[in-house]
């Protein structure tokens, strides 16, 4: 195992527990409503979005959903900023006039999160057509979950995208449901043949293995940089909480023993983290302190937003128009 | 009276009918099991079953198309958009194709189809989540746009939808489905076009619409203290439109604000005080103001949505104003 590599690991590790930290604490500034509005957690998720964004550069794009946090970390946002932006206060990333879904960090990438479900689509293969028109050679992800494969848009990009070989790679995070709804109850057929259909290559892979999706997406963003997208991703994951913070109660749509299977024997982190043990890449006293260290910054993050200030209210009808 | 939610109304209405007439159907994401995120139609599907309680995927072009394609041939679809934001989806189906059938064929094909939505900002779900769009749908002919303001109005109101056999676009305010109302138990519908006069007054008349008729009501309660009498109207449809009531008040009262959520600019609110100035010119003492929400996407903050939509003291104060003689020559 060569030093770059283990850091490379240990990296994605700690993008994965700090993505799940980061959650549990907007969790729990929703349970203890200091938090305007509802939110979606990627808790269960973390190694879709690492796994991908791990193999992309800052000027490689993203485009995110309603359940962005997961993508917006993973890309590499700090949590000062998010929360920030969470709790609609001057030093959001968006100065808080995104909130949680439509936080985007131009800084690295991120082109944000999007409320309405597809609604990326577009964007995220107009960036790529954007890099092919003008000699650019970064790569643009489309995250988008299965509920969205319902969206028409979804099958006038690909066609597009695949007609002019785009460097796009369409992300599907299959978690099983679309807000209340099971995934077989709303999508016909295969999704990853409707992207072959438009002679664009698909692959399914476990979304809970982070170096299966990580090693995948290296391959495709290389082979994207050299003009061979686009490329499809299935990626079949879970999502550990309610469609938003507020639904608790959803034992009449998912039983509480598939959750309770996918936690404990499918669990992102905990399967890595015996990884790395068993690989010695890392001992369980450096990994628990890693833990503690995450989550200390996530407090520190939180208290300060908390006591961040609001925007002067003349910002309101500031950004309306571009100068 | 009983006194049930606005919520509870919709439901109401929507089961009467649907017991009364076996060809009303509901189409709409996660309207069934769910009864929808904000469980409006919780026990609908209980009762008639998963063929008249349909469960679509995240497609608002495609369902809505569907819809237009079913009332055309001889159903009458309630659609379900569950926010009313996402009209801009399903714009085609709506203006293009549902709008014009019956103008197109000289009269021969129908689309009666009801589509539910909401509207309604200051629930700090952001730009994407909050948008009040009725003018956007009312500028088409051949839609008609029902605003209920309390579950009395939603029930009423979502019947007459029902039975009509044009589209009509519902629009709900969606932070008042839990704000109760008397509501009788007996069967009752509401025509369109037949505005409600809440209060009179003889000093001024505040138009208002869904969520703006509580705005005005608690403004007119300022004004009433301060000794300014207000005449408070609720349209109810904004097309049809019960024009006459309006002249009659305005033609009273000789000053107006109209109000409504809608952004301000080329907005419901330009329309009804347009046709006040057209139509009642030489009763009025004052240019009819409007109020909508600021010309702004509705911004995530709570420190910055709030002050994008009228509020009981900017209504009031602008009412103090017009009666003062001050805004007679504003721009
Ligand atoms: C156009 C549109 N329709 C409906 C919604 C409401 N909605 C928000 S998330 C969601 C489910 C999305 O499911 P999926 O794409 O699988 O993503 P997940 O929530 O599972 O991550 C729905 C229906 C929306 N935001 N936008
Ligand atoms: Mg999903």
């Amino acid at each position: 195992m060569t030093k770059t590599n283990s850091e490379d690991y240990l990296r994605m590790y700690r993008q994965m527990v700090r993505i799940r930290t980061f959650e549990d604490n907007a969790n729990q500034l929703y349970l203890s409503a200091k938090m305007p509005g509802l939110t979606h957690m990627y808790s269960g998720e973390e190694a879709v979005a690492v796994g991908i964004c791990e193999a992309l550069t800052d000027d490689d794009r993203i485009t995110s959903t309603h359940r962005g946090h997961g993508h917006c970390v993973a890309k590499g946002a700090n949590f000062r900023e998010m929360f920030c932006e969470l709790l609609g206060k001057e030093e959001g990333y968006c100065r808080g006039k995104g909130g949680s879904m439509h936080i985007a960090d131009q800084s690295h990438g991120n082109l944000g999160a999007n409320a309405i479900v597809g609604g990326s689509m577009g964007i995220a293969t107009g960036s790529a057509l954007r890099a092919k028109l003008l000699g650019q050679n970064d790569v643009t992800v489309c995250f988008f979950g299965d509920g969205a494969t319902a969206q028409g848009l979804l099958y006038e990009v690909m066609n597009m995208a695949a007609l002019w070989h785009l460097p796009v790679i369409y992300a599907c995070e299959n978690n099983g449901y679309s807000e209340y709804t099971k995934t077989e109850e709303i999508a016909a057929g295969s999704i990853t043949a409707r992207a072959e259909a438009f002679g664009i290559e698909a692959f399914k892979v476990d979304g809970q293995d982070v170096l299966a999706v990580n090693a995948l997406t290296q391959k495709l963003v290389a082979r994207c940089r050299k003009g061979e997208g686009p490329f499809f991703v299935e990626l079949e994951t879970y999502r550990y909480h309610g469609h938003h913070v507020g639904d608790i109660n959803r034992e009449y749509y998912r039983s509480k023993d598939e959750e309770k299977d996918w936690k404990e024997n499918r669990d992102p982190i905990v399967r890595f983290r015996g990884w790395l043990v068993d690989q010695g890449i890392a001992t369980e006293a450096e990994i628990e302190a890693m833990n503690a260290e995450i989550e200390e910054d996530a407090t520190a993050a939180v208290a300060y937003a908390e006591a961040a200030k609001y925007p002067d209210v003349s910002e309101v009808d500031m950004h309306v128009y571009a100068d | 009276m009983r006194e049930i939610t606005l919520s509870q109304a919709v439901n109401e209405a929507i089961a009467e009918e649907m017991r009364r007439d076996a060809t009303v159907f509901l189409m709409g994401e996660d309207v069934a099991e769910a009864g929808t995120p904000f469980k409006v139609l919780s026990g609908l599907v209980e009762e008639f079953g998963t063929e008249r309680v349909i469960d679509t995927p995240i497609s608002e072009p495609g369902f809505v198309g569907l819809a237009v394609g079913a009332a055309m041939t001889g159903a009458r679809p309630i659609v379900d958009l569950m926010f009313g934001d996402f009209i801009y989806l399903v714009m085609d189906q709506l203006c293009n194709q549902a709008a014009k059938q019956h103008y197109m064929s000289g009269g021969k094909l129908k689309v009666p189809m009801v589509l539910r939505t909401n509207m309604g900002a200051t629930r700090r779900s952001a730009a994407q989540h909050s948008q009040s769009l009725q003018a956007l749908v009312a500028h088409i002919p051949g839609l008609k746009v029902a605003m209920p303001s309390s579950a009395y109005e939603a029930k009423g109101l979502m019947k007459t939808a029902i039975r009509d056999n044009n589209p009509v676009v519902i629009f709900e305010d969606k932070l008042m489905y839990q704000d109760k109302a008397p509501v009788p138990e007996e069967e009752y519908l509401i025509p369109f076009g037949v505005a409600n006069v809440k209060r009179t007054g003889t000093d001024i008349t505040f138009i208002a619409t869904s969520s703006m008729v509580q705005v005005a009501e608690k403004a007119a309660d300022i004004l009433a203290k301060e000794g300014i009498s207000v005449e408070v109207i609720d349209p109810r449809t904004i097309v049809p439109l019960d024009e006459e009531t309006l002249l009659a008040s305005v033609r009273k009262t000789s000053r107006a604000i109209v109000i409504d959520e809608g952004h301000q600019s080329y907005g419901v609110t330009a329309e009804i005080a347009s046709r006040l100035n057209e139509k009642a010119f030489y009763h009025l003492d004052a240019p009819v103001l409007r109020m909508g929400a600021m010309d702004v996407p509705v911004p995530f903050s709570p420190a910055l949505e709030d002050v994008t939509v009228p509020t009981p003291e900017t209504v009031a104060a602008n009412a103090r104003r017009l009666c003062a003689g001050e805004m007679i020559h504003a721009a």
